[in-house]
């Protein structure tokens, strides 16, 4: 039995609750889809595998040459950015999720102990949710080339601990150099920068360099393995320990431990002092002069658009959230730039990846808008049909894409006047089609719950995916001058109306009322 | 007279019935108080005469409209507020009343005169220009309570809105709400606090199990349980026990 309390006390209850957290997410919420869950999670695994066997299987028999480490080093690279990424979200959440922290922090147990249990979940979380994706590719590659190649996991260990470390030393950081205040919208604009930067970055040198945005191009090019260090370098320690050396991966074990251990001992009791600041500080940023004007002498579906860009405009977390797909787009922007500058044939996936990014764009500002209305009560009792009110938010959001992919736009049609317009019907067909996924499946939900809006329906989240890269194919073959091409957007229209078929149930079964009470505000 | 709101033979189901055939007169320039136990259909019924909630059956009419067949013509004259507030974080006061004034249509000059006295009212007017994020619950309900009243309604519905005020906030909504009765306004309200519904309200509605049981002045309300010289408390407990209890 445990003493009430203690470490293994504390562990132990935040063990409970995340893996009911887990659960929950996982199900929606219903327990009887436990089962569908379950056997989702094993085909997503299944098909991993598969995919891990199509990309390295071949490679298992690889040795630490200098392109190898290379490479490899690129992938540790890109996963502790990403894990770095997670962490910095979770140490946030950690500081500024009231939930129970009022509760524990006004009981006689030391703050130190609940920190200390709290960074090491969030290590544990950030590991488990790497090796969620990393594990298939370690499975593949040792049952190909021995078990030298589960030292990986050993690696995967040191970056999250590491990552969780560097991500609680620069969120204290922040607090000391921002305050309390600041440091939750600069840390989640850090954390969803964090983890695009690296990928972006690295196929936009690709870009630049070769004109070419495959990355790995980039990794095996004769410049980078000119300015490689030796192979006898330290720098490679990291991808010889995931090639299976026992030294390196010693090395890189005992540094993320000892990164880990000096997180705790410092920033434990600190952690307590800093969660108390939130608490006491509000959140809000003061006495700027917010302008009544800006509604002005306006019609009310110009001032919902106005208030919905306002809100948005406003909302630093929420505008990096939303807008992190646009990150996305600076490789095609380099690529066209390129091209345009040397006068050579405009690339045709451009047209693509601008008609995706768009469909999962308006997607999450069709959710902000429709289902993430802070007010709905207001917006219900206003003397407005709701005919009124959903064009004015379908308005809203087409007009940011709009004003967001308009100068893609105009730069393709200096280079293809055809693909830049394949490329708008797309964009145009993409938004409108996510924007009316998000309204037939709307559920009504506080925007600080727009990362897991994907929760609220797994049906939403798969079709407006799908929907987006349906749109995208059809505009690939049109720009490419394929004669399938209108077979592509059928295909995307069948999506749309498949999902359309699917809708009156989920209603239906919701019961939904014109505008719900406070108290039925869905958690996800 | 044309009455303020009248329903008729209101009725909605959720799991189970909300509101039962619901009938509830309420006269122009009336303040009244709708009493009951918990989940008896307040809230329900409040929220159909908003328009927040489609009934099963029956007819909801405001000052003559039929809030069914016309709802924006019914809200135009309506306001609501419920014990949530329900706010913008991201707009200051100020803005938040020049955007409530902009769905009702009323002209932005005006609009900007009336909240600029409304928060003046209610004390917030050295807040007027932060964000409602840092607000407490009580600055956040009278930000919502101006806007329920920056477009002068007609009818102001209300659901609990005194729950979370301090005594001086409360005794402001208090003062707030009697103002606009004296000024013509009607008022509906709920409340589970007895002492403000027996000193303010001039008619007390008691609903349970999604009917009216009972109607009239407090002293209506006494003859009919048989207590005299009771309390509004004594009386409502005696009309709620009559009803078997609810879930």
């Amino acid at each position: 039995m445990m003493r009430a309390g203690s470490i293994a006390w504390i562990a132990g209850h935040e063990l409970r609750l995340a893996w009911r957290d887990f659960v929950s997410m996982a199900t929606g919420g219903r327990r009887r889809r436990t089962a569908v869950a379950v056997l989702l999670v094993a085909i997503f695994i299944a098909f991993m595998h598969w995919l891990a066997d199509l990309t390295v299987g071949g490679h298992a028999d690889a040795v630490p040459d200098r392109q190898t480490l290379t490479i490899v080093t690129g992938a540790v690279v890109l996963s502790w950015s990403l894990m770095l990424s997670q962490a910095l979200e979770q140490v946030t959440r950690a500081f500024y999720q009231r939930a129970d922290l009022d509760l524990i922090l006004s009981s006689p147990l030391p703050a130190r102990r609940l920190f200390t249990v709290r960074i090491a979940a969030i290590a544990g979380t950030t590991m488990a949710m790497a090796l969620f994706l990393i594990a298939p590719f370690v499975n593949v590659l040792a049952w190909h080339g021995g078990p030298r190649w589960l030292s990986a996991y050993g690696v995967v260990f040191a970056l999250g601990a590491s990552a969780t470390a560097v991500a609680v030393a620069l969120t204290d950081s922040l607090f000391r150099w921002v305050g309390p205040r600041r440091t939750r919208y600069a840390a989640q604009v850090l954390a969803a920068v964090t983890g695009a930067v690296f990928v972006i970055g690295i196929q936009a040198a690709a870009i630049v360099s070769y004109g070419s945005p495959a990355r790995f191009d980039l990794l095996q090019s004769e410049a980078v393995a000119a300015l490689a260090p030796a192979v006898e370098s330290a720098f490679w320690w990291p991808a010889r320990a995931v090639l299976g050396e026992g030294s390196p991966l010693a090395a890189v074990l005992a540094l993320g431990c000892a990164l880990f251990v000096a997180a705790i001992a410092f920033f434990s009791t600190r952690f307590a002092r800093h969660a108390r600041a939130t608490a006491g500080a509000p959140s809000t940023l003061r006495a700027r002069q917010g302008r009544a004007a800006a509604f002005g002498r306006s019609t009310p579906g110009t001032v919902l658009r106005r208030k919905e860009w306002m809100l948005l405009r406003r909302d630093p977390w929420l505008m990096s959230q939303s807008l992190m797909q646009v990150l996305y787009l600076i490789p095609p922007a380099l690529l066209l730039w390129r091209n345009f500058g040397e006068g050579s044939d405009m690339p045709v996936f451009v047209a693509p990846v601008l008609v995706v990014t768009a469909g999962q764009l308006a997607g999450g500002l069709a959710w902000l808008a429709v289902s993430g209305e802070d007010a709905p009560d207001l917006i219900g009792s206003a003397p407005v049909t709701a005919r009124s009110v959903l064009r004015a938010k379908v308005e809203a959001t087409m007009a940011a894409i709009v004003c967001l992919f308009a100068p893609f736009l105009l730069a393709l049609a200096f280079g293809s006047l055809w693909i830049a317009l394949v490329a708008a019907a797309g964009i145009v067909a993409a938004a409108l089609s996510a924007i009316q996924i998000q309204l037939w499946f709307r559920l009504q939900a506080r925007r600080t719950h727009f990362r897991r809006r994907h929760t609220s329906s797994r049906v939403a989240t798969f079709a407006e995916a799908l929907s987006s890269f349906s749109w995208a194919g059809a505009a690939g073959l049109a720009a490419a001058g394929s004669p399938l091409a209108p077979a592509g957007a059928l295909v995307a229209l069948a999506v749309l109306l498949g999902t359309g078929v699917l809708r009156p149930v989920a209603v239906r079964r919701r019961q939904a009322p014109v505008a719900p009470t406070p108290s039925q505000l869905s958690p996800a | 007279m044309i009455p303020a709101l009248e329903t008729r033979a209101l009725r909605k189901a959720f799991d189970r019935p909300a509101v039962e055939g619901l009938d509830l007169t309420v006269r122009p320039g009336e303040f009244y108080t709708l009493l009951g136990p918990n989940g008896a259909g307040k809230t329900t019924t409040l929220r159909m005469v908003a328009g927040l909630l489609a009934p099963d059956s029956g007819s909801i009419s405001i000052f003559g409209v039929d809030a069914l067949a016309d709802p924006v013509a019914a809200k135009r004259m309506t306001a609501w507020l419920s014990d949530e507030p329900m706010i913008y974080d991201k707009l200051s006061p100020l803005e938040y009343l020049a955007f409530v004034a902009g769905l009702w249509g009323v002209d932005a000059g005006h609009a900007e005169m009336r909240a600029t006295e409304l928060l003046d009212w209610l004390g917030l007017a050295p807040h007027a220009h932060e964000r409602c994020e840092g607000f407490s619950r009580g600055m956040k309900q009278k930000v919502a309570l101006a806007g329920a009243l920056v477009h002068e309604p007609r009818l102001i519905v209300l659901d609990e809105p005194l729950t979370g005020l301090d005594a001086r906030s409360a005794r402001l909504v208090k003062d707030v709400l009697i103002a606009r009765v004296a000024g013509g306004a009607t008022v509906v309200m709920t409340t589970h606090i007895l002492e403000v519904a027996e000193r303010m309200a001039e008619r007390i509605g008691v609903i349970a199990q999604g009917r009216l049981i009972a109607e009239g002045t407090l002293e209506d309300l006494r003859a009919r349980s048989g207590r005299r010289d009771s309390t509004l408390e004594d009386v409502f407990l005696a009309l709620t026990a009559e009803e078997p209890a609810t879930a």
